[in-house]
């Protein structure tokens, strides 16, 4: 089976410093890399504005990493997590199956709109200046509020 | 996460019973609405993630609420994407629960 990918997002309080994110991050890696994982991306977003308030702040620091391993590593990473006092709040979600859907879609429908635009003798690719631009469709839906909705009609 | 789905259909049922009653009675003139499209089909977006905070946020108004379908006209199939991934950024602090 292939292996599975994982986004872990966590939030760290809003004192903490670029050298104990990077610590943190090297304990998730050894555990990664010692439950034959893979970190795939590791980003930063910095500090961000909380929603509402989590253990008494308003603002925190969100780190992203992208895992490829088994879901027992998943487990683990969790459960330490958990523990830390420093990371206030975490997420794990799985992602491969969805981005497979996702890219199918696309690939899909790329593939369907070439394959009619040639049937209708057009080149495969959009070309700039073609067909109608985003204010002539918004008139379009003026006119279509001539539509009677089903409850009007009974 | 079924939750809030049963409620949702009741109360369009009721919305829809009211209107007929005023509105159908009083003025016999047709109501003219605007044809509401599903953003995501509109747009093509296919990936509704939970990260994308801009793209959530006219989804939540200010209470803090998810935007119903008969209002945003959202279709079902993204709705229902658009749903797991508010909830999602709700527990990261990226969109609110409630807002006083």
């Amino acid at each position: 089976m292939a292996s599975r990918q994982y986004e872990l997002v966590y939030i760290l309080p809003p004192d903490t410093t670029e050298q104990q994110v990077t610590d943190l991050h090297g304990q998730l890696e050894q555990v990664v890399s010692r439950m034959s994982g893979a970190i795939e991306r590791h980003e930063s977003w910095g500090r961000r504005k909380l929603a509402y308030e989590i253990a008494h702040h308003k603002e925190g620091v969100y780190v992203l990493e992208v895992i490829n391993g088994p879901g027992e590593l998943m487990k683990e990473l969790d459960r330490r997590l958990r523990v830390m006092d420093m990371v206030m709040r975490h997420t794990i979600v799985r992602v491969d199956e969805e981005k497979q859907v996702v890219d199918r879609t696309r690939t899909k429908r790329q593939s369907n709109s070439e394959r009619r635009r040639v049937k209708r003798g057009l080149p495969p690719v959009r070309q700039p200046g073609e067909g109608r631009s985003r204010d002539a469709e918004d008139e379009d839906n003026v006119y279509s509020g001539l539509e009677i909705g089903p409850d009007e009609g009974a | 996460m079924a939750f809030g789905q049963g409620r949702s259909g009741g109360a369009r049922g009721k919305a829809g019973d009211k209107k007929t009653g005023e509105k159908g009675q009083a003025q016999r003139r047709p109501m003219f609405r605007r044809r509401k499209v599903c953003k995501f089909c509109a747009d093509k977006i296919d990936d509704i993630n939970y990260k994308d905070v801009k793209l959530l946020t006219p989804f939540v108004p200010e209470r803090g609420k998810i935007l119903p379908r008969r209002i945003s006209g959202t279709c079902a199939m993204h709705q229902r994407k658009l749903q797991t991934a508010i909830k999602r950024a709700r527990q990261l602090a990226l969109v609110p629960y409630v807002t006083e």
